[in-house]
């Protein structure tokens, strides 16, 4: 008896929900957003729909959006790092002098992931062996980090980069795609495997949603909060690379503020910032959302500080949304 | 006798959870200057009602009435207002402020210049307390008085509310066998001063010495009252459980095998001491022992879950060291704790995620899920506990307690353990999954594994235990093998009165 009600049950289960709580998901929210603002967008300036002015608008968010990955995954956890753009300082600073030195691009780009890398350890070592809340602790890195590579440049900047270095900044591997954008892409995708179809991923949302219970279960919690922060170390060196490259030079200013824009990104995506629920389909569709948006205000000129400003407002507009979301689905549900 | 009117009355509440019906239409009547006892097993609906009357939960339905007038409590403080006060078992307190503080916090009393009037407040303080009876220095802290101590701070709190309404809430389970003497007068004072008193506990020499009235719950469902001089103790069971006491426990003898786990001189620098045990196949050992006696605190460092204790876990005569749950798991013990909800399941995964997140590492070997082989697993221990759910994808959340306490234990059971150490394994949960539970306990024994049970219900673990260890202050005091289980002497044993008694 009990079998074939449980068998029943799940297949009419599945037709009756699966179309509304789709049409609701956030995802599909920030989805119809992102193509409202490109129709608004094409509207605005007919440059916008260029080829090369879409390719180039890639550039000013991908390396940013590459961070946002492993971030998200931090705030699952129900952390945050707020030392990113400090930990591409240090990593590109590693790349300057390393670049004074050699014209290997293997060494130059070594340098800067083992720096970027061992950042995020010692991040993810003073939250986890020593119980420092990560708000804390990365505050406090984000200032060291920042400080070393002020205390190392003083006001010089790092230029002697090799001319073939420039290709991870500024270089095309089809027409139209950037090595940028393409790279952002492959690690997209990598990180949605990551988190939706493993192990590990079951265990971020676990660890998220109850840490005591996920402890409770054999999942050794330290361990995986540690590999995570490693993790965001090792993809600000990546983004740091890239950086480094289209800009040409490394300076002690490099990168700054950006942890904010990277944080909006996850946060816009769906990632609660309570922890435990969020999804790598939304921070991608965030990263467009933003990147469209940037794009769009650029092109009809409108000054970087409204800019941040519209940003700021999307931003708390889009995340008071989900409770009257919670509320239209409750309704549709009933 | 003349029928009083009840000051404060409860008529059909009901209050719904998602999946859960904690009260269904209940009605209860306090009467002025008498003690209504409200009588139920865990999960009955008592805490719910109590958490109703002080405006914490707002009732799904039903009204309330205050002299005979509806009255709304939307938050705890129209209860104040309205003269109702909860006494817990856990008295709510400020530590580091003075008695006397304590007793005026958020209605200090205030000079026309707006500066605080401490002096005023003093004098009140000792009024009240002399009032109850209570010898306490106004400007002592409260983190240096014993927990009596603290619920004459409570009470003497809610007089300086007027209270007409008092709730006590198993007031007594954390107190001294001499403290509970001095409470019962406070009791009866306030009793004197016209309060009407509703006094919840499991205890029914209590309940005989305080109550005039009694109520009683069961699953959430209003069942009956009367007058405690008209009742004897064996209706009253029965009426909260049911049934009679006898068939409650499906106990199956099974023949003891070989020592399956053995510590020795388990030692930890707080919470116990000197803990030394055999467990064996097909053995349930249940630990007795009053709340804060250190017995969950042994299973859980036995779990690996705190490991700053000391000693030798033998587990089929290989000494482990255990430093991680992780570990505990890898050598077959697991832990369904107390905390279903804080620290068994991920309420927010569907069931099948659940019972798979101790072992997808042996699930999917190559580190990639595999919903197909996780729902399988679900379904076979599921199926096995009985998960009453329209299918292994609905959320822990929606479950009811004794369903998600069904899933925590198929989580452990699906990992195939040797020893699984069930702490207070049917707290707060409905009387069809307590059965289920006692009946699946004997199941496993058939099966050659051992059962820890920690378990404050005397009736359970007299019904299912083989051997008992009490507990007292971190230390074992006793053991007593089936044959001589007695309620008294477990009880005595508990609450250290053995040298007293004989």
């Amino acid at each position: 008896m009990e079998k074939i009600n449980n068998s029943s049950f799940e297949t009419k289960d599945i037709e009756k929900k699966s179309l509304p709580s789709w049409v609701f998901s956030w995802e599909s929210f920030l989805l119809a957003t992102t193509v409202l603002v490109f129709f608004i967008n094409c509207l605005a300036s007919p440059y916008f729909l260029d080829p090369w002015s879409l390719s180039d608008a890639t550039f000013n968010f991908s390396e940013k959006a590459i961070i946002a990955l492993p971030l998200a995954l931090v705030i699952i956890v129900r952390d945050i790092d707020i030392s990113v753009a400090s930990i591409i300082a240090l990593s590109s600073t590693a790349m300057g002098f390393t670049a004074e030195v050699t014209d290997s691009l293997f060494l130059i780009c070594s340098a800067g992931m083992i720096v970027g890398t061992l950042c995020g350890a010692l991040n993810g070592l003073l939250i986890t062996r020593l119980n420092i809340p990560a708000i804390v602790v990365t505050i406090g890195t984000m200032s060291l980090f920042r400080g070393i590579t002020y205390i190392l440049l003083g006001d010089q900047a790092l230029k002697n980069y090799p001319e073939s270095f420039s290709f991870f900044g500024q270089g095309y591997v089809a027409p139209f795609i950037g090595f940028e954008f393409a790279s952002f892409l492959v690690i997209a995708v990598l990180f949605y495997i990551l988190l939706q179809k493993t192990n590990f991923g079951r265990r971020t949302y676990a660890i998220g949603n109850n840490p005591t219970a996920a402890y409770y279960s054999g999942i050794n919690v330290a361990k995986h909060k540690l590999i995570i922060f490693i993790m965001v170390g090792f993809f600000c060196s990546i983004a740091a690379i890239m950086l480094t490259s289209r800009l040409g030079s490394t300076r002690p200013t490099i990168a700054l503020g950006w942890e904010l824009n990277i944080i909006t990104m996850v946060v816009l995506g769906g990632v609660s910032i309570l922890g435990g629920s969020g999804t790598i389909v939304g921070v991608v569709i965030a990263v467009f959302l933003m990147g469209l948006v940037n794009s769009g205000l650029g092109l009809i000129n409108v000054p970087g500080i409204v800019m941040s400003i519209i940003i700021g407002a999307m931003l708390i507009c889009v995340i008071a949304l989900p409770g009257v979301f919670q509320r239209l689905r409750n309704k549709v549900g009933n | 006798m003349s029928e009083v009117t009840p000051i404060f009355s409860l008529l059909n509440i009901s209050k719904h959870f998602p999946g859960v019906k904690a009260l269904d239409k209940v009605q209860l009547d306090l009467y002025p200057g008498e003690v209504t006892a409200l009588v139920g097993e865990n999960g009955a609906g008592k805490s719910t009602l109590v958490k109703v009357m002080t405006g914490i939960y707002q009732p799904t339905e039903g009204e309330l009435y205050l002299d005979g007038k509806p009255v709304n409590i939307a938050t705890p403080e129209d209860a104040h207002h309205n003269g109702i006060t909860a006494i817990h078992q856990e008295t709510v307190l400020f530590d580091e402020l003075s008695v006397m503080e304590n007793i005026f916090a958020g209605h200090y009393l205030q000079l026309p210049s707006g500066r605080l009037d401490w002096k005023q407040m003093e004098q009140e303080t000792i009024r009240i307390l002399s009032e109850i009876e209570a010898p306490l220095a106004p400007k002592k802290l409260l983190k240096e008085l014993s927990i009596g101590q603290r619920h004459m701070v409570a009470i003497a709190r809610a007089l300086s509310f007027d209270a007409r309404v008092v709730i006590l809430d198993e007031p007594t389970a954390a107190l001294s066998h001499r403290e509970i003497e001095e409470f019962y007068a406070i009791v009866y004072r306030l009793q004197k001063k016209g309060c009407a008193i509703l006094f919840i506990s499991h205890k029914f020499d209590e309940i005989y010495s305080i109550a005039d009235r009694f109520t009683v719950f069961r699953d959430g469902c209003y069942i009956g009252e009367g007058k405690i001089a008209e009742v004897e103790e064996k209706e009253l069971v029965s009426m909260m459980v049911g049934r009679s006491i006898d068939t409650a426990f499906p106990k199956t003898e099974v023949d003891i095998g070989d020592c399956i786990i053995e510590v020795k001189d388990f030692c930890h620098p707080t919470e116990f001491d000197a803990i030394n045990f055999k467990l064996h196949q097909g053995e349930i050992l249940g630990f007795y022992g009053l709340v804060g006696a250190g017995r969950t605190e042994v299973m859980q460092s036995l779990f690996g879950v705190s490991n700053n204790a000391s000693g030798q876990i033998i587990v089929n005569n290989k000494e482990l060291a255990i430093k991680s749950p992780s570990d505990a798991i890898k050598a077959g013990i697991v832990y369904v704790p107390e905390e279903r909800q804080a620290q068994g399941t991920v309420l927010e995964f569907p069931i099948y995620q659940n019972i798979s997140l101790p072992q997808l590492d042996k699930l999917n070997p190559k580190g990639f899920l595999n919903t197909a082989t996780e729902y399988s697993l679900a379904d076979k221990y599921a199926k096995r506990l009985k998960v009453k759910a329209p299918n292994w994808n609905e959320k822990v959340e929606n479950l009811s307690g004794g369903n998600q306490q069904k899933v925590v234990i198929g989580k452990w059971l699906a990992t195939e353990p040797k020893i699984i150490i069930l702490d207070e394994p049917t707290k707060g949960i409905d009387i069809g999954s307590k059965a289920a539970v006692h009946e699946f306990m004997s199941e496993l024994t058939e099966q050659g594994l051992a059962v820890i049970m920690v378990s404050s219900e005397l009736p359970e673990i007299m019904g299912m235990a083989d051997r008992i260890i009490v507990m007292r202050e971190g230390l074992m005091v006793n053991e007593f093998e089936r044959a001589q289980f007695s309620a008294e002497q477990l009880v005595s044993a508990a609450t250290g009165m053995t040298g007293e008694l004989q």
